[in-house]
């Protein structure tokens, strides 16, 4: 009964978002206000319904209802219940299912918080976000319904694939998909301002905090995605280049060109048409990444099962929502006008650069992760770019943009003179440089020039990105009035240079180590020995395992006892590896069980990951700098006063601003 | 000319769509590889344990066999690697494998930490060997006959549910069949 009372929501859902999209659009064309008003009332009403349907799921999988194909697919009565509770998300149709409720939720809260916006604006944006939700809504009762019966239904349920049953895992998804979702926000402001034919400062600045939560949420289901492949994959990577990764990084990247796009649009209402054009293509490239994963035209380890209906469907979607949008674009975009320059050294230039080198990034892995679906295409064989494509391609356009972001973010709009620039600057530059050639030789005796750029460019971003803030405490003796957006930005500048570092170290001084080992044999690395003391038998509620303690010490001081397991799961019989990590901020110890060699001995992987934290602090602290940016007193000024405000401060040329971004 | 650069963008999505339509007929998945059904392409490769021993097509021949594609940098490979230990164990059929694109220092160290369950491995470093395969990713996995015909072929990682669904019963229908 509950399933059906799910499914019947889910058609309602889709009714309120036609009729949502209906009003959003037509309101503002036929000129009628009560229209346009309907909207939003309506937007919390379809987020209700789709939140029912969800409900409804999430139910059937803590009840173990198996009569539901879906729940008997990728549940199992012996699932912890808080894998249960995930398991909701874990295939295709509930995953689905979970991204039509973060687009219903992005959808209600545009209705709710888009009250100083006007009401014609705010209709066509609901609209836009409306016929996004018809598509996915659509897509979900067509050809990917999550409550189809199984009848007669099993007894017990397939279980939930025991990669997917793990904590990092039960958040990853929900914040990825925010990320991924939250896009649709500044894509439809962008439609909307297509459609108007009008994008300005004012504009730029309502989309800004929208896109920065969107890139938060990303960032942090990026992250914890890479946390849970390093431990959960058992062997110590965090970065795989795979085409799933890839197709969450390339949003990632377009969002944050977006980002610095905007602040260029908001200031100096320059790079309008570029702007919108990240904001679409942002969004398109999560819908991209979607029918990546979901129709199997690439091989990935993270695909789910595939259906060639859903593949011809959602390209279906991307081309009405990308194909549209971009049409729209071609025809609207060279009509907005744009007036004022900038000086070649400017603020404006290096936001500029910025863009190029993420577009660039974008665009090379973009090519990378597709170029087997090209060569297939033209019949030319079947052949696949692994990792050393990528991580070349990569580090090109990064590593000037991690040198020129310590730069841009001195510079002043519109011109800038270069010795005030210089002269800020060069202790710093100097300082750093030393740094980073002097202190690998000290600690770890060894030169080598990866590590050296790594440290050079990780450590001048964080030396750096405090100056201004600094300055004008020391001078204020408080923070009050300093713009939360420059703090924003310093800090996610700062992070950046943290995951840089974390980058540099685990790459340039990791070291692993796999190796056969029987009981009492000591290994040593680094300062640290393992010792395999033995191997026992465990047990969890829906697995068994073979478990190992292994002693670490160092100079005969005791450091941790590690227990890493290898895994059977009752019902998916595949062997799983479950990694023992001993993590401090400086470094990690990890340990993983790999087979056994027979007579007591196993081979095992042992590893020293320094500074490997950095990697997820760095984008973990970036997501909250950009959650505090959202608060900035700019984006809560009322629109009267917005209006008088904007005519009252012209961007100020030739000085340094200080509180501006 | 400035109206074409805002249409740049539309025009290499509509492109990108046309492969994208064509990907979904060229699924690698549920589309069999073209060789099944037709004798295993030939090969000589150098055993990457040992460069003086070679390993060709041919030494296949006679049994049921398993060609398994394999490289260090593939991470479905190292998720892969206990069944194929746990396979190599049981006897049920001999398990070779082929080592795509890879470096032969590496691939000996893998083979000597995680366990080595292949009768002859092939050093292809090119890809040469195997691109008559058709191999386009790793892991892939190949099934053949005794007489040396494909018989099936799986992308993507091992795991007992595709062994038990896809590769027994095929075996179990050769003649000639498992021990």
């Amino acid at each position: 009964m509950i399933p059906e009372l799910g499914h019947v929501a889910l058609a309602i859902a889709l009714c309120l978002a036609i009729t949502q999209s209906f009003f959003g659009l037509a309101g503002p064309l036929f000129n009628k206000p009560s229209w346009s008003a309907a909207t939003k009332p309506v937007s919390i009403g379809h987020f209700v319904f789709v939140a029912i349907a969800y409900a409804g799921l999430t139910y059937a999988h803590i009840v173990n209802d198996f009569s539901v194909a879906y729940v008997a697919n990728h549940s199992n009565s012996q699932l912890p219940l808080m894998y249960r509770i995930s398991g909701v998300w874990g295939g295709h149709e509930g995953s689905m299912l979970l991204w039509g409720l973060m687009l219903a939720s992005w959808g209600a809260l545009l209705g709710v918080y888009t009250k100083r916006i006007p009401l014609a604006t705010a209709a066509k944006v609901l609209g836009v976000m409306g016929i996004v939700s018809v598509g996915f809504l659509w897509f979900m009762l067509a050809t990917s319904n999550p409550f189809d019966r199984l009848i007669p239904a099993p007894l017990d349920g397939r279980d939930l694939n025991p990669l997917l049953q793990d904590p990092g895992l039960v958040i990853h998804p929900p914040m990825l998909y925010m990320g991924y979702v939250g896009f649709a926000v500044a894509f439809s402001f962008a439609i909307a301002a297509l459609i108007e034919g009008k994008f300005d400062s004012q504009w730029a600045r309502w989309i800004r905090p929208w896109t920065a939560a969107a890139w938060a949420f990303l960032t942090i289901g990026i992250a914890l995605g890479s946390w849970w492949a390093y431990y959960e994959l058992g062997w110590g990577g965090w970065w795989f280049w795979d085409p799933v990764e890839n197709a969450s990084f390339m949003p990632w990247l377009i969002g944050t060109a977006l980002l610095h796009s905007l602040a260029v649009t908001e200031r100096r209402g320059l790079f309008k048409g570029w702007t919108l054009l990240l904001a679409v293509s942002a969004f398109s490239l999560s819908l991209l990444g979607t029918f990546l994963v979901r129709s199997g035209v690439l091989v990935s380890v993270h695909a789910f099962a595939t259906d060639p209906d859903r593949g011809m469907f959602i390209l279906a979607m991307l081309v009405f929502f990308i194909g549209g949008a971009l049409a729209l674009y071609a025809w609207r975009a060279p009509q907005l006008a744009q007036k004022g320059g900038f000086a070649p050294l400017s603020r404006e230039t290096f936001l500029l650069a910025n863009n190029m080198l993420f577009v660039v990034a974008t665009l090379l892995i973009l090519f990378g992760t597709l170029y087997p679906l090209f060569l297939d295409g033209l019949g030319l064989g079947k052949i696949s770019v692994g990792p050393p494509y990528f991580n070349t391609v990569f580090i090109i356009p990064t590593l000037p943009l991690v040198l020129l972001m310590g730069i841009g973010m001195h510079t002043a709009w519109k011109k800038m003179d270069w010795r005030q620039l210089k002269s800020k600057l060069w202790p710093f530059a100097l300082g750093v440089f030393l740094f980073a050639l002097i202190v690998p030789l000290i600690v770890y005796g060894q030169f080598g020039l990866m590590k050296f750029i790594g440290l050079l460019l990780g450590c001048w971003v964080m030396a750096v990105a405090f100056i201004d803030p600094i300055n004008y405490l020391r001078r204020k003796r408080t923070l009050k009035g300093y713009s939360r957006t420059m703090i924003s930005m310093s800090v996610s500048h700062f992070a950046i240079g943290m995951f840089v570092i974390g980058v540099t170290m685990v790459e340039t001084y990791g070291i692993a180590r796999d190796i056969g080992m029987k009981p009492g044999d000591t290994v040593q690395i680094e300062d640290y020995s393992f010792t395999f003391v033995r191997t026992y038998p465990a047990e969890g509620p829906n697995y068994t395992a073979v478990e190992a303690e292994v002693v670490v010490t160092k100079n005969g001081n005791h450091i941790a006892t590690l227990h890493p397991q290898k895994r059977t799961y009752l019902v998916q019989t595949n062997p799983m590896t479950e990694a023992a990590i001993h993590a401090r901020m400086h470094r990690d110890l990890f340990v993983a069980l790999g087979e056994p060699l027979g007579q007591g001995a196993w081979s095992m992987r042992i590893q020293y990951k320094p500074y490997i934290r950095f990697i997820w602090l760095g984008a973990l602290i970036m997501a909250l700098a950009a959650f505090f940016g959202m608060t900035d007193k700019r984006y809560r000024v009322r629109r009267e006063d917005e209006v008088a405000e904007t005519a009252a401060r012209p961007a100020a040329p030739g000085k340094l601003q200080e509180g501006t971004a | 000319m400035k109206t074409l650069k805002y249409l740049l963008p539309a025009l290499a999505f509509m492109v990108l769509a046309g492969f994208f339509y064509r990907g979904l007929f060229l699924d690698p998945r549920l589309v069999p590889s073209p060789l099944i059904g037709k004798p295993a392409p030939a090969f000589e490769l150098q055993d990457v344990r040992d460069a003086s021993v070679t390993f060709a097509a041919t030494d296949m021949l006679g049994k049921p066999a398993v060609l398994n594609v394999w490289a260090t940098w593939c991470a479905g490979c190292r998720q892969e690697h206990p069944f194929l230990m746990q396979l190599a164990r049981s006897g049920e059929v001999a398990l070779y494998g082929m080592n795509y694109r890879d470096e032969r220092a590496k691939a000996m160290d893998w083979l000597a930490k995680l366990g080595d369950p292949y009768v002859k491995v092939g050093y292809d470093p090119e890809g040469t060997g195997s691109l008559d395969w058709g191999v386009y990713g790793s892991p892939e996995t190949f099934l053949l006959a005794p007489d040396g015909t494909v018989v099936y072929k799986h992308l993507g990682p091992l795991n007992p549910q595709v062994w038990q669904a896809e590769f027994r019963p095929r075996i179990a229908a050769m003649a000639g069949g498992p021990k």
